[in-house]
């Protein structure tokens, strides 16, 4: 122990968040070898994750693991500053905005699925508004925006069943 | 795969497996609210190809050179076309309601490999030889685009 060392005291929460964002940074790893049709078009399987933490955790610890998720994952798959880490934050940062909003939502009608929707949608509406405005600075952009929306009402469903799943049934004495 | 995969990750997969299959039903998760925003959803996506895929049907094909219109071809009847550029000879094929670039002096052959274009505002752009092809429909207000130019 050297006297100039830093001691950064890690609390239970930290660890916590890391656990989360270490399975959601390993989707989005094993995400990374899928094929896909369109670039863009993903299951985001990590989001299952971010999903999980804001139902057991709250907004807060979502936005952590949400936001470590991207940028340890553009490390880890080496598109760290990449105009695809871009997109991915700008979608992050919207889906968060809109899960800050969806997590007040009266828990009695409204589950996952809805929360999951909604951040789908606003993932995608943040990514297109990014690369309208700087990728793709031409209204072209949105002609490929149905297609976007089909995948998120897609994905954005099935992760949310999954999501409803795992706090049901598999998780709820993991911690 | 599996061994990207952290263990406790790995454990609720396979949890999750085991578990579905006892249960099976998706459903049980799936409150009235959801279905609501499901069906709304749904509703707005199909809107919004309706909205954003509206393209007219396209009627002519006008190929330009350096944005001035060399030649328009009528879309009823299937011909080829010779055009001229600073690199050499592109060949425009039309067909009854679509064209393409048929073969291009270009190096990269991006507007060759785009293939058939069918819809009204569809461009095929050969830069390297100053040209494009470019559909266009007989009604203004579906045009796609106000004016396209490089």
């Amino acid at each position: 122990m050297t006297p100039s060392t830093i001691e950064l005291p890690v609390t239970e929460d930290d660890r916590r968040i890391a656990r989360y964002t270490a399975m959601a940074i390993a989707l989005t790893v094993a995400e990374a070898a899928l094929p896909s049709p369109l670039p863009g078009i993903k299951p985001g399987l990590a989001n299952i994750i971010v999903l999980v933490v804001l139902l057991r955790h709250g907004w807060r610890d979502a936005a952590w693991v949400s936001l470590l998720r991207v940028v340890a994952g553009g490390l880890v798959i080496g598109q760290l500053f990449a105009p695809g880490f871009f997109l991915a934050l700008a979608g992050a940062v919207s889906s968060l905005a809109a899960l800050f909003l969806a997590v007040r939502l009266p828990r009695r009608w409204f589950g996952a699925v809805t929360i999951s929707l909604l951040a789908a949608f606003a993932h995608i509406g943040g990514q297109l508004v990014l690369a309208r405005l700087w990728l793709v600075p031409h209204d072209g952009v949105f002609y490929l925006a149905p297609l976007f929306a089909t995948a998120a009402l897609a994905f954005g469903t099935i992760n949310g069943l999954i999501a409803a799943h795992l706090l049901a049934a598999v998780l709820p004495h993991t911690d | 795969m599996k061994a990207v995969l952290p263990d406790d990750l790995r454990e609720i997969f396979s949890e999750a497996r085991h578990e579905s299959r006892n249960s099976g039903s998706w459903h049980k998760y799936l409150k009235a609210g959801d279905w609501l925003v499901l069906l709304v959803s749904g509703a707005l996506v199909v809107f919004s190809y309706a909205l954003l895929w509206r393209g007219g049907v396209a009627d002519r094909a006008i190929v330009k050179r350096d944005g001035k219109t060399v030649i328009e071809l009528s879309l009823n009847s299937a011909r080829k076309a010779r055009v001229e550029g600073p690199l050499g000879t592109t060949v425009i094929e039309v067909q009854p309601g679509r064209a393409r670039v048929f073969s291009d002096p270009g190096p990269r052959q991006y507007c060759v490999q785009q293939g058939w274009l069918t819809r009204a505002g569809a461009v095929a752009i050969c830069a390297p030889n100053h040209l494009t092809l470019q559909l266009n429909g007989r009604n203004a207000d579906n045009a796609d685009y106000d004016s396209l130019n490089y």
